[in-house]
């Protein structure tokens, strides 16, 4: 149950952050909501953050670093705040990686433990899969989603990884996509948690769609 | 599936898309930003620009078009031409770029690929690279020697191994350029591409020759190549984006169909 004031506060507040922990390059994010119009700041600043109304959590690069990053800048804490406390939150590529418990790259990496599971290497049986897997791919819709409004099921998204995930709780998975011999979890959610290991902000039209579906939704999936 | 990638290619003098042949009598095409614009509706997967004049001019790739395009598309897009240093390539990644591509400037220093890799992740960074066929089976044992500065100098290297060193370094693409083929639309440079496509882990991108479906295709079956760019054929109007991608799911190519 919500409180007046807390609603009353979501109604009012549209701040959405995107988080920065020098782990690649946000421009497209933010200009992917500049494009929908909807207002964004790139931002490594807790208080920020805390108060935003929408967090979304990008991405790029290795896992190991991406973590490190985080602690050095404090935000662990910060994101599990803002996860607990019902706000929607997009996590993108990288950033959907390490709420996982761990990730085979860099040796190992010790993740956030949000979702249960793990990130593992594409490990292609044809060498004619490249690693990384980088393109447009379908994404196979599990179940509905209010993210997923508007969307086709098989849409082609725009991936760049080599690691996947791998969630624990098949629960979590809301799309997967197969890839050099893998079927993987292109996007999980769970309550007011959704990720994608596409690029949602440079995967066209659709990508819009989600990205416009996230920027108005509550954070519920009941409907 | 893992669809293969369209990729129009904008030949950019001072802020006007060009097109010649073998790099020679160029005609002016319009405005970037508009044509950009235009082939992202019709559905290209990715688009690419070189600055053709900037490294010679020495001067630094036009970051304002670069940003002016990132307003419009919502796809990936690289750029190069005129990228010197890692503060070029971090300049037009954070203006939006998704890659940067760097061809004569890694021949001269290889250590700007593992430097830009490391900096900004290999995804990053595109290895554009001009080879030419060269009977030189002692020196050249893939039969292709890079060249640089728009086919007009030669390295020493042969094609295949500097793609191979291109990887270890860190890559996350290779485009394959045929001055044979380029702007004559009689189709890619198969041999070389496929060379290379079956030599490295990392995309391959056909790219120079396109001029029907046909050639695409080719490169796709034939050369392995992961993706293929295109120019001619479809900036002369004769071809649209959603046309070859018709021709190419006819023949079980697999293409990002709707968008």
């Amino acid at each position: 149950m919500e409180t007046s004031f807390a609603s009353a506060h979501r109604r009012e507040n549209h701040m959405l952050a995107i988080v920065d922990y020098k782990a690649g390059n946000l421009t497209s994010v933010k200009l992917a909501f500049d494009a929908l119009g909807q207002k964004s700041v790139i931002t490594s600043d807790p208080a920020i953050i805390r108060a935003a109304a929408r967090v979304v959590f990008p991405g790029v690069g290795a896992a190991g670093s991406a973590m490190r990053n985080l602690h050095e800048l404090g935000l662990v804490p910060v994101l599990r705040e803002v996860i607990a406390s019902g706000r929607p939150f997009l996590g993108i590529c990288v950033g959907t990686q390490i709420l996982f418990d761990f990730s085979e790259e860099d040796g190992g990496t010790p993740c956030l433990g949000i979702l249960p599971g793990r990130v593992a290497l594409f490990r292609p049986g044809d060498p004619r899969d490249k690693v990384p897997h980088m393109g447009w791919n379908q994404v196979r819709i599990c179940r509905p989603h209010p993210l997923l409004a508007g969307i086709t099921d098989n849409s082609d998204f725009y991936f760049v990884h080599s690691y996947y995930p791998q969630p624990a709780n098949p629960a979590d998975t809301l799309g997967t996509t197969d890839y050099a011999g893998a079927t993987f979890a292109a996007m999980v959610g769970r309550a007011n948690l959704v990720a994608t290991q596409f690029h949602v902000e440079k995967s066209g039209r659709v990508g819009l769609q989600l990205l416009e579906n996230f920027a108005t939704w509550d954070g519920r999936t009941n409907t | 599936m893992l669809t293969r990638r369209i990729i129009p290619c904008l030949d950019i003098i001072k802020r006007r898309v060009t097109k010649g042949v073998k790099f020679q009598n160029n005609v002016d095409l319009g405005d970037p930003v508009e044509l950009a614009e235009r082939y992202y509706r019709e559905g290209c997967d990715e688009l690419v620009f070189y600055d053709i004049t900037a490294s010679a001019e020495r001067r630094p790739i036009d970051i304002q078009m670069v940003r002016d395009v990132a307003r419009v598309v919502r796809i990936p897009f690289a750029v190069g031409g005129g990228i010197s240093c890692l503060e070029d390539m971090s300049r037009a990644l954070l203006a939006g770029a998704e890659k940067v591509s760097v061809n004569s400037l890694a021949v001269q220093n290889p250590a700007i690929i593992t430097d830009g890799a490391r900096a900004f992740g290999a995804q990053c960074v595109v290895l554009g690279m001009d080879p030419v066929a060269n009977p030189d089976c002692a020196r050249f044992p893939s039969g292709y020697e890079v060249t640089v500065r728009g086919f007009r100098e030669r390295t020493g290297r042969d094609a295949v191994a500097w793609a191979r060193e291109a990887e270890e370094r860190g890559v996350g693409e290779i485009v394959v350029n045929s001055v044979d083929a380029d702007g004559t639309r009689q189709g890619y440079q198969l041999d070389i591409t496929r060379r290379i496509a079956d030599a490295v882990r990392v995309p391959v991108v056909a790219s120079g020759g396109a001029g029907c479906p046909r050639h695409l295709r080719d490169a796709f079956v034939e050369a392995h190549a992961d993706a293929a760019i295109v120019a001619g054929m479809i900036h002369s109007g004769e071809y649209t984006i959603g046309r070859i991608k018709q021709a190419l799911d006819a023949d079980g190519v697999p293409v990002r169909k709707s968008w």
